[in-house]
């Protein structure tokens, strides 16, 4: 068992001091005699070992701090205290345990900087990495043999296939809430009918895609990004390079050509889902039959607006698949990397395709789709 | 039964520090460890060798109780730990210390505060700024810069980490250092810094370092005693010279191979 360390003060007649410390001297044992012995008188001539029973490198350090803070002289330790002693006093202790922190103003105005610098970045790269996935698609209608079909098919499943679930789910559930609340807000003007062109044209036209858009940029470019990561944090991709397989053509084309070409599908099934819970709320709710509100649908649906979300989706598409990719091919160092572009490329996705659908609704009434 | 009180540890103790007596471990049906006995005694160096996939790091991960073994028995200190929970064992494994193969340090903390991160869970009454000295010279102590100790381990060399890594396994002033390839990765030069900081750690502190290695310079330099892993057992422990001795083919191949000649050579011109 360890013995708690203490220490006793004796003054001799000459009037010099002598700590007698007994005890364990040992990480278990010291308790908070560091702060009694800087609480205590100060100066001492001598510290006395004599009773200490074992010592580990905390007491040795402590004895041998106090000592040479205080000028005195250690008496009374047996050899391998001595030694320990000895041993921690050739090493010189480290000057901090944490960096100096920076002057807040300047830290602000370095984050403000850097951020400013990364969104410039990322943009300009970002563009940069569009355009090489362009060329490479380029090269490969060139070389039409070079596709890597496997890749695309299997693509094809990860991102649309396995995504129609939830994707489904989710629309029918915002379905249910357009036309509830719709129907509860029409109501006061007696025009609950209205609820199915609500239904009709919010989904097709914009809610359809849009959280289709979000669900993938979720699903499948945090995946882009992690996957990409971690190959570039393991040196495949560098790998690829050597051997002269392009990544580009081999990782991100297939990713870019699926997210492209799945997200006009999951779209509209999204918008029809989305319009069947409609309906079905309608049904239930404002006794509207299946069969009227079906054909209500078409005609206060236009044509216009399934080209609308049609022509978005796959716009939607490629910015999830060039941000997840590029975020990817962004890792370098550490595991912890791969964490935060991932949180990036779904952030920026997110971001970009909001951005743009509000581009798109300018643009499409100006054209006349309304 | 076993009682929910810790276990407590017997600094006096004299016996083997570690005993493991019949060890099994599997991994579905591949099984790693048959039967597997070790001994390892109070204040040596013991060195385990054995071709890769023969259950060195699972052997350790066994001991220090990150693997529950199927079968065996593992005593650290006298005191069987198999089937105890971390509340129990919590006296005995305060006095060990453990450098896994990559440092195994905490990216987000300086290194200092890597070896205050034992410290404060185990000791959490102990005084802040005396907690940070002993962070401060522990870090010396392992051979690091002074400057080195306010530093992430992202800022960090490879032989410098596994330095901080030491660091952090010394915090608790322990009996007994486990150390996985600690020499792995590091050049010639920083391998056999490296080497001497064991060992002159190890005589100053009266450790016990059971070291897991495949670098033969290591064995011949600072292991007391080897441990050779192969057909699921340890097949023999000893001296390299009494393992030369021995007539296994394993054994004669990895010592007497071109590269275990040239590393025994460069010991007796030293």
């Amino acid at each position: 068992m360890t013995i708690a360390a203490d220490f006793s003060e004796e003054t001799s007649e000459d009037g010099a001091i002598t700590l007698r410390f007994s005890g364990d001297l040992s990480i278990a044992a010291i308790g908070d005699l560091p702060e009694r012995l800087r609480d205590s008188c100060g100066e001492a001539q001598w510290l006395d070992l004599s009773e200490v029973g074992y010592m580990d490198t905390v007491g040795a350090w402590l004895i041998y701090r106090t000592a040479s803070n205080w000028n005195a002289e250690i008496q009374g330790g047996d050899d391998e205290a001595n030694r320990l002693i000895h041993a921690i006093g050739n090493v010189a202790p480290a000057s901090d345990v944490r960096p100096d922190p920076p002057n807040p103003i300047i830290r602000i105005l370095t984050d403000v900087g850097e951020a400013t610098t990364i969104a410039f970045t990322t943009l300009t790269g970002l563009v940069g990495f569009f355009g090489a996935i362009m060329l490479a698609a380029f090269r490969l209608m060139l070389h039409p043999g070079r596709i890597r079909w496997n890749a695309v098919i299997q693509r094809f499943d990860v991102v649309g296939v396995r995504a129609l679930g939830i994707i489904g789910l989710m629309s029918f559930l915002i379905g249910l809430v357009i036309a509830q609340q719709g129907a509860v807000q029409l109501r006061q003007f007696g025009a609950e009918v209205f609820t199915v062109n609500l239904v009709g044209r919010l989904t097709m036209r914009e809610l359809g895609v849009l959280m289709t858009a979000i669900m993938v940029a979720g699903r499948s470019g945090s995946a882009f990004a992690a996957q990409i990561g971690t190959m570039k944090l393991t040196e495949e991709i560098d790998a690829m390079r050597t051997i002269g397989v392009s990544p580009v053509e081999a990782l991100v084309l297939p990713r870019f050509i699926a997210a492209v070409l799945m997200m006009p599908l999951l779209g509209f099934f999204a918008s029809v889902v989305a319009i069947i819970g409609g309906g079905l709320l309608s049904w239930v709710e404002l006794d509207i039959p299946p069969a009227t509100f079906f054909s209500r649908i078409r005609e206060v649906v236009p044509l216009t607006d399934v080209y609308v979300g049609l022509v978005k989706a796959p716009v939607f598409g490629a910015i999830i698949a060039v941000t997840g990719c590029y975020q990817g091919m962004q890792v370098k160092g550490n595991a912890e990397d791969v964490g935060k572009r991932t949180t990036a490329a779904v952030v920026q996705a997110i971001f970009l395709v909001i951005v743009l659908d509000a581009f798109f609704a300018v643009f499409f009434t100006w054209i006349g789709w309304n | 039964m076993i009682g929910e009180d810790p276990i407590q540890f017997d600094r006096h103790y004299e016996g083997p520090i570690i005993c493991v007596k019949g060890l099994r471990n599997s991994f579905g049906t591949q099984v790693v460890h048959e039967g597997l006995d070790l001994e390892v005694r109070r204040g040596e160096i013991i060195g385990v060798v054995g071709g890769s996939g023969t259950g060195k790091s699972v052997l350790m991960r066994s001991i220090i109780g990150l693997q529950t073994p199927d079968e065996g028995d593992v005593k650290v200190f006298g005191q069987s730990l198999l089937g105890r929970s971390d509340a129990q064992t919590i006296e005995v494994r305060k006095r060990w210390g453990v450098l896994f193969q990559g440092g195994a340090l905490f990216s987000t903390l300086t290194v200092a505060e890597n070896v205050m991160v034992p410290i404060r869970e185990f000791y959490p009454n102990m005084d802040r700024d005396f907690r940070r000295e002993v962070a401060k010279y522990k870090v010396c102590l392992s051979g690091l810069p002074p400057d080195a100790a306010p530093k992430y381990p992202s800022e960090l060399s490879g032989g410098m980490r596994k330095r901080a890594g030491i660091a952090r396994a010394l915090a608790l002033d322990p009996d007994l250092l486990f150390l996985d390839e600690p020499t792995a990765g590091l050049d010639p030069i920083g391998a056999a810094g490296f080497d001497n900081l064991t060992r002159e750690l190890q005589q100053t502190l009266g450790l016990t370092v059971f070291l897991i290695t495949h670098d033969l310079d290591t064995l011949h330099a600072i292991c007391d005693r080897v441990a050779v892993l192969a057909d699921r057992q340890v097949i023999a422990v000893g001296t390299i010279e009494e393992l030369l001795a021995l007539d296994h083919p394993w054994i004669q191949q990895y010592f007497n191979g071109p590269r275990g000649r040239m590393a025994s050579s460069g010991k007796q011109l030293a």
